[in-house]
Formats: structure tokens, C-alpha cells, sequence
């Protein structure tokens, strides 16, 4: 029953949304500024039922009601409840859903929240947001259905992944969603706004509040997905370029480029173009990254299973979208002087932009190019973290360089070359007396550090004169310190990380560097739906005198089988200890891989500033005229 | 300017120094495990990641260099057991494309520039 | 923005475009079946019953070697194990077995089960000698001819269709 309804939900909110296209197409016609009652009450049609449909199949997890296949494939009644629930949105057709959901909700939510006075403007947004909500039911309803029943009905699911099963990977896909997939709304809107021709300064402050809403989802998006791989997947590290990883990161640097080129757009016209372009291909990146990662042309840790049909309705969904946007770019963009002076506003962010679409292409490139050369030629080859860091790396001095000085242009008095002078001098100091202590001698690292530091140091001046003359903007000043924090502790980790490999028997200790791991004793346990062998460790810090204990695990879920390794890992203020242990079959000896991960912390907390920024940007709004 | 040409002399010099620590890690971060999704033969405990970390550590006993190593695994494996896809013909571009893009992308700003200027004038 | 800049955007798309089209149906999953045409190294390899050892070399005196490596703990390997017996009465070839990281006792009791067709068995209890021939699982089979060159890679059990294309090759 449940598979019916979710079913009959779901077309109904379809309904809904082909009515839309359909009303707003007449009203187009109508003469007036006031959107008709109509609309809104279909909108409000639209989105109780594709809320409803959703609550379905979250009922079908909540309870396990097997007689759906999409439940049944991807649950079990043994998983906790909390993950019963992420479930939901832990597979292809209902994290599909979960993208519909969002796209309907935003589109709701322009229609009742935007204030701005050009009705063919929101008429249009509505259509282009419409189709996209359709196009997607459409692909819902006939290829990926949630819904779909199985008879005879299951007694017990195939179970889910013991790896998803993990509080940051629950949260992770709908933070993600309400960045990637809420760019759809200023997508929609940046085309509505050439046909009906919205002038820069309204446009800017109409799409502000959609950008810094998303990129900041966005951002935190992919901070607990770091934070997911860090804790979850027991190699220690955070970010590995692999190509899921990526597809998130694409569009961030896009809304990035988007976010700062519309804060200009707010004051002077010149990046009008910029705008809508990067508002279409903010969101056409997104569907590239949703193509790639469920087309199964990627071989990836997080890819979902593979099924070529949805990469076809995808890439073609993919090439009508991009065509059109082509098109209605071509025939509707505006023909305007552009003034560029050197040195102003535009000049810095134009840089900016110049360097974000720099970055999202090594990311891409890197991506698709074993793809491409696999497709194209039958030769393999990989693209790992070695490409991205010795490629991007060097990019950071300039790129943090700008950001320090770039600002600061605005000011023409004569007190900024004082505080210039100061900054610069305070910021040398500060490098050599970390290169001192540090000893690194690797010249990139340095310099990245040095130029790290310059912009914190910076930041922190901005904020005091901020202060100083009652400005309360510190949107800017919060997430450029949060970036120079983040290339800062980055860099610290990685200079000081400790890695140490080696084999040992129960009672055994071994000695590595400043610290004695000592193995004192093995148990066996076991949990909700899996069996597991526990090692007790015992971490002494010979320099410290400090005595650590951790407990890494080895996991075998049953359903469906697997193994896993639970890292242990304590979290201090200033240094992780990270202990994993797997075995050698056959023998009494575990093979332990002890890590020391400096300032993991501090590199969460800097994208959170990062992030803060956003919000900040976000309460800041001028009146919409 | 003559500070900006300064800091790009400092990046194209500081991508070359790159002084290495612990070389035995360093490859076997570079070695893809390749019966598994993606992991590095350093992360993953699965039996051939097992039997090729000691391969690497009788290799380097024997004396080989870390290209020595990469060479001998990539023979016999092919080159999609590296993660740093060497140059060769077949990544010509994937290598060379990003920069040729960043001054591509400088160049288009750079005449966008100039032409504000002249009419300025 | 002019026609010409339309044009060449378009085109870069279509090329971008039909590339993803033709992934789509593209085996995902890495093997190193094409890795064919290289010479195998000369290594020393030590033998199963005494610990003498065997130098790969020694191929260039048989007309066509045929590596396979196995274990009695691989089910495969016994599924197959009846095509190896059935190419070792193949006068042209010599079916030299790699026991990889495997128990002695059971191995021998494996063989004795389901037949030797090994004219010279090989041990490898730690699964390193194997890698000087790019093996990354069991079973795979390597033919090679007289000039130690590999002339197929087999990854997993042998079919009817392998043994087929083996003897094929071997009757040259």
C-alpha cells in the first residue's frame, strides 16, 4: 500500500508541476504585476505532495516495509534506527527523490520569498525551475522509482553498507543537496532574468541570499564529508581527490567565483555576464558531478551502483539542458560596455574568477581524463593525490597573495601604506620564527606557509578596523581568515604527521619515535549487526609522559557481509592519535599502522569560519528594491 | 609588478625543490591497490596490498630508486597502478593542459584589460 | 559574444558530450588482460618438493610455457584445474604450476585429488614471486612462448573457450 501511495504522490506533485509550466506560460500573456492565487496554490499542491511521497519511503525504512524493493535493497530490521532513516537517502532512487524534494522546496520557496517587482522575472524562474522538477519526476517515476513494489513481500532487507552506517554520512547527502541542488533555483533564475531583462543591481540583490544559502550548505557539505572519510574510512587522511570527492568540489568553486562576482553586482555592472554564466554553470556542474558519479563511467570508493540507463538519462538530460542555455544566453544576453579599471573591485574578483575556473578545471581534468583516455584509446592509467597536489599547490601563493592585498585597494589614503608596511613586516616575523622552530626545507611549504600567515595577520588588522569604524560587513574579513587558517594547519599537518607501519603480537610492545605503543590485550564483541575483535592499546609519549588508550577495531557485519576496520582515534586539542589494526590470517599477529595527525581540530574550525562567512553574507542583506 | 614577477620565479622554483623524508611511504602512497575501489596500496589491507608493501621493502633493500620500483610495478601491472600518472605520450595534455588554460584564462583577462584602457584614453 | 566564439563552444561540447556517450558502456573494472607482448623477467623460482630453484630462462628451451598459478584454497582453481589436465597432454606445452600462499600438505593433497598436469611445480608461500609476473589474484594463467614473450593473459578460471584458443596457439 505504501509503494501505491508513494507512487500516487509522486505524480500528483508531477501534475502539479506540469500545471505550473503550463499557468505561468498564460500569465505570461496577462498584463499586471501580481502573480494569480492559482500558482501559488499549485505550487503549495506541489510541494505537500512531494513532501508526502518523501515521508513514504522515510515510513517504509522507519517500519522496513520490504514490499518496496528500493527498502528492501537497501535496509534491514536490525540496523539502528537512526541509519534506518539515513537509509532513505543512502541509494540512488531515494537520494533521487531527495533531489526532487529539493528542488521543489526551493522553488517554493523563490515564489512566496522573492521580493522582486519584475512578474516575468518570477514567472520565468518558475517555468525553467519547473521543467527541471519534471524532467526529474519523469526520470523517477520511469527508471529510478523508490517505489517499486516486490511480491511476494521479503521477510528481511539485503541490509546497507556497514561503512554509510556513520552519524556524518547520514547528514552529509542533504547538506550537499541544499548546496548543489539549490543552485537549480538561481540557475533557473539567471536565465529567466536575460529573457525578461531583470537590470544588474536587482538582479544581484534577488540571487544574493539563494548564492550564500548554497554555498554555505555546500561548504559544510563537504567539511563533514572530510570529516566522514577522517573518522570513518581509517587511512587518516581527509581528502583524497578521488572523483565523488571532486564532483562536490566543482561546483563549490564555481559558487565561490559566483558569490563573490555577485557581491560585486550588487554596486556596479560590470560583472553582469559573469553572473549568469556562472549561475548556469554552477548548476550544470552539479548535474555533470550527478552524472559522473551515477553513470558508473567512475571507479571510485563512493560511487553508487553502476547502471549505464541512468547515465543516459542523465547525459541526455545533461545536453538539453546545456544546448539551451546556450541558446537563450546567445539570444537574450545584453550588449554592455564593459569598464574594467585596473585595479578596481571588478579587476580583483575578474582574478578571482580566473583562478576559481582554474582550480574547478584541474579538478575536472584530472577527473575526466582517464575516462577519456580509457574511452577514447583503451589505455589506463590513474589520477591520484600526486597530479592535484604538485598542480594546484603552487597556485595557493598567488592566490593568497591576492587575497590579502586585493582588498585593500579600495582604500587610497595614506594611511593604508603604514598599515601595509606593518602587516608585511609582522607577517615575516611570525614565518621566520616558525621556520626556525620547524626546520622544513622544503621552499613550496614555506612559502605557502609565509603567505598563509600574511593573510591571517591581515585579516586580523581588517577586523580591528572594522571595528574601529563601526563596520559590521565581517563577512569578508571571517572567511578569508578561515582560508588562511585552513592553508596554514593544512600545511602544519602535513609537515608534522607521523606514519609508522609495523607488525606485533599481543603483549608486545613496540617503540616508534617519541612513543611507546604497547599491545595489551584482545576482545571479542559484538554489536546491532555485526561481531567484532577489539585491541587494546596503550600509547605512552615518552616526552609528554602522557598515556594515551585506544581501541581500533576489526568489524564483520553480517548483512551484508563485510569487514571493516574501525580506526580509534583520540581527538586532542592540538594533535589526533590514530591507531588502526588489521590481521595477518593465520597467526596471532596484527599488522598496526599508528599515525600522530597534528591540528586536525583547527582544520575543521577554519572551514567553519569559512563557512561563517557565508551566513554572516546571508543576515546581511539590503532591501530589495 | 616586479614583486608579482618575483613570487611566479618563487612557484616554478618551488615546485622543483621538493625534498622527500620517508621515500617507503611516499611510494606506497603512489601505488593503487587494484582489487580495491580506489585505496592506496599504503591504506588497503587487502591481501595484494599486503604482498606488494613487501615487495617494495625487498625492492628498496635491493638498492632500486623510487622510479626503479615505479618502473618495475608499472611493467608488470601497467600504469594504472600509479597514481602519479607518468609523462608519457598518452599524458601529454593531462599534464600540460592546466597551464596552457591558466594562460589562456590570463591572456583573455589580460586583452579584456587593455581594451577598457585604450578607450580610457 | 560573437558566432565564432558560439561555434567553437558548441563543438568542444559535442566532443565532450559524445566521449561521455560512449563511457557509458565501458567495463569499469581494471585487469591486466592487455598487458600482453612483454618478455617475463628472469628470476630464480624455487621449486615445491625440494627448495632447488628454477630459472625462468630454462622457458627458451620448450616451445610454449604455460604459467598457472593456483591454490587449494581457491574454488576456481579447482573449477579449472580439469582444463589444465586436459592441455598437459599437449605435446607443444609445459604447464608450469605456482602454488601461491598456500599450505604444502594441502597442496600436495589437492593434486593428488585432482591430478598433476604441472611438468615443474613452483612454491610461493608468500605470494611475492608471483608479482615479477603481474599476478594480482588466483587463478590467472600466463601463456608464454619460446622467446619468453607473453602471449596471453588469463584472469580467473579457464573455459572451454581459453583451452581452445591455447591449443590453437600451441599448434603452430
Amino acid at each position: 500500500m505504501l509503494s501505491n501511495l508513494g507512487i500516487i504522490f509522486s505524480s500528483i506533485s508531477l501534475l502539479a508541476s506540469l500545471f505550473l509550466i503550463h499557468l505561468s506560460f498564460v500569465e505570461l500573456k496577462v498584463s499586471g504585476d501580481k502573480i494569480p492565487k492559482k500558482i501559488y496554490k499549485f505550487s503549495l499542491v506541489q510541494l505537500i505532495f512531494s513532501l508526502l511521497s518523501f515521508l513514504i519511503l522515510l515510513t517504509g525504512y522507519i517500519f522496513s516495509d520490504f514490499s518496496m524493493i528500493n527498502v528492501y535493497e537497501n535496509s534491514h530490521t536490525t540496523k539502528p534506527l537512526f541509519y534506518k532513516i539515513s537509509g532513505t537517502w543512502g541509494n540512488h532512487e531515494g537520494s533521487l527523490l531527495l533531489w526532487i524534494n529539493i528542488l521543489v522546496i526551493f522553488s517554493f520557496l523563490f515564489l512566496i520569498l522573492n521580493k522582486n517587482k519584475n512578474k516575468n522575472f518570477k514567472i520565468f524562474t518558475l517555468i525553467f525551475q519547473n521543467l527541471l522538477i519534471s524532467i526529474f519526476f519523469i526520470f523517477l517515476l520511469t527508471n529510478s522509482n523508490p517505489f517499486s513494489p516486490v511480491f511476494p513481500v521479503p521477510n528481511e532487507g539485503l541490509g546497507l553498507n556497514p561503512i554509510l552506517q556513520d552519524p556524518a554520512l547520514a547528514i552529509h547527502p542533504p547538506l550537499l543537496y541544499v548546496g548543489f541542488v539549490g543552485s537549480s533555483i538561481y540557475f533557473s533564475a539567471a536565465l529567466a532574468a536575460l529573457i525578461s531583462k531583470v537590470e544588474a543591481k536587482s538582479l544581484a540583490i534577488t540571487l544574493k541570499p539563494w548564492i550564500s544559502i548554497s554555498w554555505f550548505f555546500q561548504t559544510i557539505g563537504i567539511l563533514v564529508g572530510s570529516i566522514w572519510a577522517y573518522y570513518e574510512l581509517g587511512w587518516g587522511g581527509y581528502w583524497f581527490w578521488d572523483p565523488v570527492e571532486n564532483s562536490s568540489l566543482m561546483p563549490w568553486f564555481l559558487m565561490t567565483a559566483l558569490l563573490h562576482s555577485v557581491l560585486v553586482l550588487e554596486r556596479r555592472m560590470g560583472l553582469y555576464s559573469w553572473v549568469i554564466i556562472l549561475s548556469i554553470l554552477t548548476f550544470t556542474m552539479s548535474v555533470v558531478g550527478t552524472f559522473l558519479v551515477r553513470s558508473g563511467i567512475l571507479n571510485s570508493v563512493h560511487t553508487f551502483a553502476n547502471d549505464p540507463s541512468r547515465g543516459l538519462f542523465i547525459l541526455t538530460f545533461l545536453v538539453l539542458m546545456v544546448f539551451s542555455s546556450i541558446f537563450i544566453f546567445f539570444k537574450y544576453a545584453p550588449s554592455e560596455k564593459k569598464n574594467y579599471r585596473i585595479f578596481s573591485k571588478e579587476f580583483f574578483i575578474l582574478i578571482n574568477n580566473w583562478f576559481m575556473i582554474f582550480f574547478l578545471a584541474v579538478v575536472l581534468i584530472g577527473t575526466l581524463y582517464p575516462v577519456f583516455l580509457d574511452t577514447l584509446s583503451g589505455e589506463k592509467i590513474s589520477v591520484g593525490p600526486p597530479y592535484y597536489n604538485f598542480i594546484l599547490t603552487p597556485f595557493l601563493i598567488p592566490l593568497l597573495f591576492l587575497m590579502t592585498s586585493g582588498p585593500k585597494h579600495k582604500w587610497v589614503s595614506s594611511e593604508t601604506k603604514k598599515f601595509f608596511d606593518i602587516i608585511l613586516f609582522l607577517s615575516v616575523f611570525l614565518f621566520l620564527i616558525i621556520f626556525f622552530v620547524i626546520k622544513e626545507n622544503n621552499l613550496l611549504i614555506n612559502l605557502i606557509l609565509l603567505f598563509s600567515i600574511y593573510l591571517i595577520i591581515q585579516t586580523i588588522f581588517d577586523f580591528y578596523e572594522n571595528l574601529k569604524n563601526r563596520n559590521i560587513n565581517l563577512s569578508r574579513i571571517t572567511s578569508h581568515f578561515g582560508f588562511g587558517l585552513l592553508i596554514f594547519f593544512i600545511s602544519i599537518n602535513h609537515i608534522f604527521s607521523v606514519e609508522s607501519n609495523f607488525n606485533v603480537r599481543m603483549g608486545e610492545k613496540k617503540d616508534i619515535k617519541n612513543y611507546v605503543i604497547k599491545f595489551e590485550n584482545l576482545e571479542t564483541s559484538s554489536g546491532n549487526n555485526y561481531k567484532s575483535v577489539i585491541g587494546y592499546f596503550e600509547i605512552l609519549n615518552k616526552k609528554k609522559l602522557i598515556k594515551e588508550n585506544l581501541r581500533p577495531e576489526i568489524r564483520i557485519y553480517n548483512q551484508p557481509k563485510t569487514i571493516t576496520y574501525e580506526a580509534s582515534i583520540n581527538s586532542n586539542l592540538f594533535s589526533d592519535t590514530y591507531l588502526t589494526m588489521s590481521n595477518i590470517s593465520d597467526s596471532d599477529i596484527f599488522n598496526i599502522k599508528f599515525q600522530k595527525k597534528p591540528f586536525m581540530n583547527f582544520i575543521w574550525f577554519s572551514v567553519l569560519l569559512i563557512s561563517l562567512g557565508g551566513i554572516l553574507n546571508f543576515f546581511n542583506r539590503k532591501k530589495e528594491i | 609588478m616586479k614583486k608579482i614577477f618575483l613570487i611566479l620565479i618563487l612557484i616554478f622554483i618551488s615546485t622543483k625543490l621538493v625534498a622527500e623524508v620517508n621515500t617507503k611511504d611516499k611510494i606506497l602512497k603512489n601505488l593503487r591497490c587494484l582489487v580495491c575501489q580506489g585505496q592506496t596500496i599504503s591504506d588497503s589491507n587487502s591481501d595484494f596490498a599486503k604482498i606488494i608493501r613487501s615487495v617494495v621493502d625487498d625492492k628498496i633493500q635491493e638498492g632500486l630508486t623510487e622510479k626503479e620500483i615505479y618502473k618495475f610495478l608499472s611493467e608488470k601491472y601497467g600504469d594504472w597502478i600509479l597514481f602519479n600518472p607518468p609523462l608519457k605520450n598518452n599524458s601529454y595534455i593531462l599534464w600540460f593542459l592546466p597551464y596552457l588554460l591558466f594562460v589562456l584564462g590570463g591572456a583573455i583577462l589580460y586583452l579584456m584589460i587593455k581594451k577598457t584602457l585604450i578607450e580610457k584614453k | 559574444m560573437k558566432k565564432i566564439h558560439l561555434i567553437i563552444i558548441c563543438i568542444f561540447l559535442i566532443f565532450i558530450f559524445t566521449t561521455f556517450y560512449l563511457s557509458l558502456d565501458n567495463k569499469k573494472i581494471y585487469n591486466t588482460e592487455d598487458m600482453v607482448g612483454q618478455k617475463i623477467d628472469k628470476v630464480e623460482l624455487t621449486l615445491f618438493n625440494n627448495n632447488k630453484t628454477f630459472n625462468t630462462k630454462e622457458i627458451s628451451n620448450y616451445k610454449f610455457t604455460l604459467f598457472n598459478f593456483w591454490a587449494s584454497w581457491c574454488a576456481p582453481c579447482r573449477k579449472e584445474h580439469k582444463n589444465l589436465i586436459k592441455l598437459s597432454k599437449n605435446k607443444n606445452l609445459k604447464i608450469i604450476g605456482v602454488n601461491f600462499k598456500d599450505n604444502k600438505t594441502q597442496a600436495k593433497e589437492f593434486l593428488q585429488e585432482m591430478g598433476d598436469p604441472f611438468f615443474i611445480l613452483i612454491k610461493d608461500p608468500k605470494g611475492k614471486q608471483s608479482v615479477n609476473f603481474g599476478v594480482y589474484g588466483i587463478p590467472e594463467t600466463i601463456l608464454v612462448n619460446q622467446d619468453l614473450e607473453i602471449l596471453k593473459k588469463y584472469i580467473g578460471p579457464l573455459d572451454i573457450k581459453d583451452v581452445n584458443e591455447i591449443k590453437k596457439i600451441v599448434k603452430q
